[in-house]
This record gives structure tokens, C-alpha cells and sequence, in this order.
């Protein structure tokens, strides 16, 4: 569709549009809320208590918003590639053995501050290898990222449960997991945080790897719009055709672009692992790589903006688990229900909103120019 | 000969676990044919699943069950058509939203309604669809070799699992030997040729798309009543996809899904009958390994070693007229 109305400005195409989609979004969750019997405004007040209402509602608000981050970040720079990475669920998994690996190997005898950049690099290489098969198929043989994202998902998931129960988990534990890391394989918490602006988080996992995925979506935000390489990435998403005649070689910029983005995930591992539980649990991913696609949606792929929809869903997920106190009805699994509708109204429903907005803009920037046009022919007289 | 009888029964499981897998790749089958990308397949299922689960409780009659499933699914494909054709989104950012909502909804709404963690009551046999005996089944029983065959393969099966196989010739015929079927090919290869000829493209894909949701329905109306008796949280367990992997084996053709979603099932029926045992000269194969069987070969396949595999031309593009 050609754009026969005026373009969007700034604010309107990043703040108004991806607004009206959530409030959408959140209307039809509502009436889920309503069908089964709760009022939808008294979850949605629970909902925000839960989350913001106390200092370890904000530390697991955060905490969660921590795996999103990644997450998101890792579906965004595959979306500015035009690729869609569904793996990132798969990749996360695969980057967990990698800071497992680590953890276990060196956390009884190094301290944390060395064990923790070489975690970081091992769970980017684990997530960054995972995503090189999809790549390279999708680079090499034109085999959709999408279908071979999934099925890897559902590979990674059969390997972890293999390895873990099979070779990681010590004989005297019954459920699926490793053993606690020594010392050096812990983070430490970031409770100094909010007690500088007079939190009391107490046993909320917030740690030290919030501050790495904001340092990480500054590096993405550099990279993809400061840097050659980013530059080159996003010519490849908005036209493949005029990237090849530009002589950016497409393998090269599809399989970097898929590894950063499987880096990306594979990182995620490192909040729940060495941050909160100290050893590798089975599910530890828990849906955080599905959730990114919500987020990385919702906030336009620019890191500003999913850090912005990291927390908004970091706020579902621990307000969900509160209004579950009160409203036995209302599960966790309300946020599934959430971020489908997001992922719908924010992304494949996008250009539902869109021309009725510009109209509206449109029939605004024209009444100025009526006005103003007398103006400039009376000055002319 | 009691050998011989295991194997029977090794296929009869293959075939009642290749049904859903049959139903949900023919109905991915429509959709992609006609150049709309379908990752919902799963979740189509899984809410058609839990309508007929809710129904069948409700009112305890598998055919209003399957009516439900069938509704619930085609209306969630229309939001899939409604999304992706006229708005022109991105197809599989629907799909995957499609399947979120549907997992999250199926449990909430469960949940809420029945009280049992998000699953439906079990289902008295009265609810269900049942093994139908075929004519002369028990008295063929005692001729060898054919006699067992026919009992313990052929016979016994519900109505849905027939179903399922008579759709493939039936999708045959759709497909390549009437207007319709023409019409749709067309339409996923060449959508400009169709407007050219003066058929609206839209409306050919929002019937593709009904398609996809009848028989998703039934698929998940099957896991309910027939293979399962009621509801259970996540019961689709990945089975949409394996359908959508069976679609890219068969390379998008009706009768060589039916070989391909015979070959997932009698995988997941093998990988059930060797779970804790051990085979002569392997070991104990992992159940995992048996698990994650289907979606290696689909990417051995994709990788080009057992053949390339290409998608209808104009899938995953919406039309636009005006250029």
C-alpha cells in the first residue's frame, strides 16, 4: 500500500500507535478477566500493587524485566535484519549450559568478578552457536529461519532434559537439576540498589545482571545504529535487493546477525542461573524467549523501547503472581494470554490503526496549511 | 507369532498417533497452498481441543463437541485471515500470536470452569468417540495373518481416524481436480494471474483459511473425545508443529503427508514402546532422542540432504492489488 496520507511524526509512530495497541490488547484481556468471573479494574489495581507496591514487588519487577531485556533485544536484531528468531527460547536454553559449564567448573575456587565475564562470554558463544545452524540454513539453503528457530527450540529442550538428568544432576537430588555453584558462581544482589532510593527488596533475586542487559541494550543500540556493520544489517532488512547490489554479502551479514541475536538469548541464562537459583534448573527459561517476541514488538525494536516493554511485562509477571493471592482464577498463565494479544494487536494487527491515525493527522496538517496560506498571501500584498 | 502381534499393535498405535498429525498438516496443507503461512496450527488445536473437552462435558455429545472445536477454530483462523489478509500483517507473527492466546486462554478458561488445574472432567465413554468394529472383524479374527491384520490394524479405530485417512484422497481431488483446487494453487504460486482472471484473491484465501480451521477443529475434537478422554493442559505438546514439519517433508502434497505424518507417528509409537528398554547391540536409546527425532530430520531435509524442498511461491506475501 502506497502511503497516500501524511507520514506519522515521531512521537505518534513510537508513543501513540504502540499505546493504543496495548490498551487494545489489555481491553480484550479484560474481557477474558470478566469471563471468568473477576472485576478486570480490580485485577489491573492488584496487578500494579503487586509489582510496584512494595520493595521486593519492584526487585522481582526488575528481575523479570532482566531475562525480557535480553530477550527482546535478541528477536530486535533479528528483526532489523528482516529475520524472525523464535529460537531465542532454544538459545537461552543452550547458553544456560554454557554459564552451567562455568559455574560449576570454576565457582568453587575463582572469585565472582572473574567468574562472571567469562559466564557472560560462555552463555553468548553456547546461545551464539545454537542460532549458527538456522543461520546458515537460512543463508545457504533458503530454508525459512522461522521453521528451523522451532524445531531447534524443540531440540535444545530435548538435549537440556538429556543432559541435565542424565549427566548434571548429582544422585542424591530427586528433581531435574544441577548442584548449587560454589561462591564464585553467585551474583551479588542488587539490594544496595533500591535501598538507595529507600526499598527494602529483601529476598527478591535482583542482581547484577539488570545492569549488564541495560549495558547490552546501549551496545545493541550503538551497533545498529552507529556502526558499518549495523548499517549493513539494516539495509539487508529493508531491501535484500539493494544490499546486494550495495556488495554486503548476504551469508556473511545473515549468520553474524543470527549469532549477536542468539548471543543475545543465550545471556538471558545468566540472571536466573549464577543471579537467583545458583544452579541450573530445568525450566529455567520459563517462556522468557516467546515473551521477547512481545517485547521486541512492542517496543518498535529500539532498545529505549524494550527496555520500557521489558519492565511493562516484568510488571505482569509479578503483579500476575500476586493477583493469583487473591483471585484464584486469574493464574500466571494470564500473561501468556497478554502477550499473545500484544504480539497480535502490536504486530501482525499493526496496520490496523495506522491509516485511520494518519487520516486523522493528515486532516490536522492540512486545516494548519488552510490557516496558514491566508497568512503568507496577505504578506505578499 | 507374538512377535508378529507386537508389530500389529506398534502400527495400530503409529496410526491413532498419526491422525492428529494428518488432520493439522492437511489443514496446513489448504492454508499454505494458498500463500498463507500457518504457525498456528497448535494453537487452533489446542482451543479446538478444549471446546470439545468444555462441550462434551457440558452436554455429552461428541458430535456437539466437534461441532464446538470446529467452530472455535475456524473462528480463530479468521483472525489469522483478518490479520494477515486483510490487513496484510505479517503471517507468522499472527500464527505465533494465535498460539499464545490459545495456550493461555485454554488454561485460564479451565481453570475457572472446572477447578482441576486447568483440565476438562474425564469424559464417560457416552461423550466420546469410540473404537468402531469393523463389519466381520471379530470372525476374520482367527484367518492367519490376515485375519489379525485386519482386527488389530484396519478395525477399531474411532470415525475420526477414518476420517483423517479418506481426507487425503479427498484433498487430492480438491486440489487437483476441481476449480477450486486450481484456483487455490494459483493463488499461492501467482495471486496477480488469479486477479488478473478476475477472482478476488482475498476471498479464495479467507476459504483456504476456513478450511485450515475445520480441520484443525477436528484434530483437536480428536484428542479430546477419541484419543483422549477430556482436556488436558498443553495437549497439543508441540503436535502442531511436527504437522507443520510433516507439511515441509511432503513438500506441500496431500498423499506424501500421510507417508510423512505415518513416519512422525510411528516414531513417537516407537519411542513409546522402547522407552526403559534395552535394544541388542545400541543399548537404551534416550527418549529424548526419540523425541527430538521428527524436527532433526525435517532440518536434515531443510539442509538439503534429502531433497530440496520449496514452498508455494507467494506464501507468506499478502497480495496488494493496486501495484
Amino acid at each position: 500500500m502506497s502511503q497516500p496520507f501524511a507520514k506519522l511524526p515521531a512521537w505518534a509512530d513510537y508513543g501513540l500507535l504502540p499505546l493504543i495497541n496495548l490498551v487494545v490488547a489489555f481491553f480484550v484481556a479484560g474481557l477474558v478477566v470478566l469471563l471468568v468471573g473477576e472485576n478486570p479494574i480490580d485485577a489491573a489495581v492488584l496487578m500494579v500493587k503487586g509489582a510496584f507496591g512494595s520493595g521486593d514487588g519492584v526487585g522481582y519487577t526488575l528481575y523479570y524485566a532482566t531475562n525480557f531485556i535480553f530477550t527482546g533485544l535478541c528477536v530486535a536484531v533479528a528483526f532489523h535484519c528482516g529475520l524472525f528468531n523464535i529460537g531465542g527460547e532454544g538459545q537461552a536454553y543452550i547458553g544456560g549450559l554454557g554459564v552451567a559449564f562455568i559455574g560449576l567448573s570454576l565457582g568453587d575456587t575463582l572469585p565472582w568478578w572473574v567468574v562472571f565475564p567469562l559466564a557472560i562470554v560462555a552463555s553468548g558463544i553456547a546461545g551464539a552457536l545454537w542460532a549458527l545452524i538456522p543461520a546458515w540454513l537460512q543463508a545457504r539453503r533458503g530454508s525459512h529461519v522461522v521453521i528451523t528457530t522451532i524445531m531447534f527450540n524443540f531440540i535444545a529442550a530435548s538435549i537440556m532434559v538429556y543432559i541435565v538428568v542424565q549427566i548434571l544432576k548429582p544422585m542424591n537430588i530427586q528433581s531435574p537439576e544441577t548442584r548449587v555453584f560454589g561462591a564464585g558462581g553467585q551474583l551479588p544482589s542488587l539490594g544496595w540498589l533500591l535501598n538507595s532510593v529507600g526499598l527494602n527488596m529483601r529476598s527478591a533475586p535482583l542482581n547484577l545482571s539488570f545492569l549488564i542487559s541495560l549495558v547490552a541494550a546501549f551496545l545493541v543500540w550503538v551497533l545498529i545504529w552507529r556502526t558499518k556493520l549495523g548499517y549493513e544489517i539494516r539495509t539487508m532488512g529493508f531491501s535484500p535487493k539493494a544490499a546486494r547490489y550495495a556488495g554486503i554479502s548476504e551469508l556473511r551479514i545473515i549468520i553474524i546477525t543470527m549469532m549477536i541475536s542468539g548471543a543475545l538469548a543465550g545471556m538471558m541464562a545468566l540472571n536466573p542461573i549464577m543471579g537467583a537459583q545458583h544452579r541450573l534448573q530445568l525450566d529455567f527459561v520459563a517462556g522468557a524467549g516467546f515473551v521477547g517476541i512481545a517485547v521486541a514488538l512492542m517496543g518498535r525494536s529500539h532498545p529505549v523501547g524494550i527496555v520500557l516493554a521489558a519492565i511493562l511485562f516484568g510488571m505482569l509477571y509479578q503483579g500476575g503472581a500476586e493477583i493469583a493471592f487473591d483471585m484464584p482464577n486469574i493464574s500466571r498463565d494470564m500473561i501468556v494470554i497478554i502477550q499473545g494479544l500484544v504480539i497480535l494487536f502490536a504486530g501482525a494487527l499493526e496496520h490496523m490503526f495506522r491509516p485511520t491515525l494518519q487520516r486523522i493527522f493528515f486532516g490536522f496538517s492540512r486545516k494548519k496549511n488552510e490557516t496558514a496560506a491566508p497568512v503568507t498571501a496577505g504578506g505578499n500584498q | 507369532m507374538d512377535s508378529f502381534v507386537a508389530i500389529l499393535q506398534l502400527f495400530d498405535s503409529t496410526i491413532r498417533l498419526s491422525a492428529p498429525l494428518l488432520l493439522a498438516c492437511l489443514a496446513g496443507l489448504y492454508s499454505e497452498r494458498a500463500g498463507i503461512f500457518d504457525i498456528g496450527l497448535e494453537g487452533k488445536m489446542l482451543a479446538g481441543a478444549f471446546a470439545a473437552g468444555a462441550v462434551a462435558t457440558w452436554y455429552g455429545s461428541a458430535s456437539l463437541a466437534l461441532i464446538a472445536a470446529i467452530a472455535i477454530s475456524v473462528a480463530l483462523g479468521l483472525v489469522h485471515g483478518f490479520a494477515s489478509i486483510t490487513h496484510r500483517g505479517n503471517q507468522i507473527v499472527s500464527g505465533v500470536a494465535i498460539n499464545f492466546i490459545a495456550a493461555g486462554t485454554t488454561v485460564i478458561l479451565g481453570q475457572a470452569w472446572f477447578h482441576q488445574g486447568g483440565r476438562t472432567p474425564s469424559l464417560p465413554n457416552t461423550a466420546r468417540f469410540n473404537a468402531i468394529n469393523l463389519p466381520g472383524a471379530e470372525t476374520l479374527r482367527e484367518v492367519p495373518i490376515i485375519g489379525p491384520i485386519y482386527f488389530e490394524l484396519i478395525s477399531g479405530h474411532s470415525i475420526l481416524v477414518y476420517l483423517a485417512f479418506l481426507l487425503v484422497p479427498f484433498t487430492w481431488w480438491v486440489l487437483y481436480r476441481t476449480r477450486f483446487g486450481l484456483r487455490l494453487r494459483a493463488v499461492g504460486e501467482n495471486p496477480a494471474a488469479v486477479d488478473t482472471a478476475g477472482i478476488s484473491v482475498p476471498w479464495l484465501r479467507y476459504r483456504a483459511v476456513i478450511c485450515c480451521g475445520i480441520l484443525c477443529g477436528i484434530a483437536g475434537a480428536y484428542l479430546a473425545t477419541a484419543q483422549g478422554a477430556g482436556f488436558v493442559k498443553d495437549m497439543t505438546a508441540g503436535k502442531g508443529y511436527i504437522a507443520l514439519a510433516a507439511l515441509i517433508f511432503a513438500k506441500w502434497r496431500p498423499v506424501q503427508a500421510m507417508y510423512a505424518c505415518l513416519l512422525f507417528g510411528f516414531l513417537d509409537a516407537l519411542g513409546i514402546r522402547l522407552q526403559g528398554q534395552s535394544l541388542p547391540l545400541i543399548g537404551e536409546v534416550p527418549v529424548q532422542l526419540m523425541q527430538a527425532l521428527p524436527y532433526i530430520l525435517t532440518i536434515v531435509l531443510l539442509a538439503g540432504f534429502i531433497g530440496k524442498a520449496i514452498p508455494p511461491k507467494a506464501g507468506g506475501v499478502a497480495y496488494v492489488k493496486e501495484r
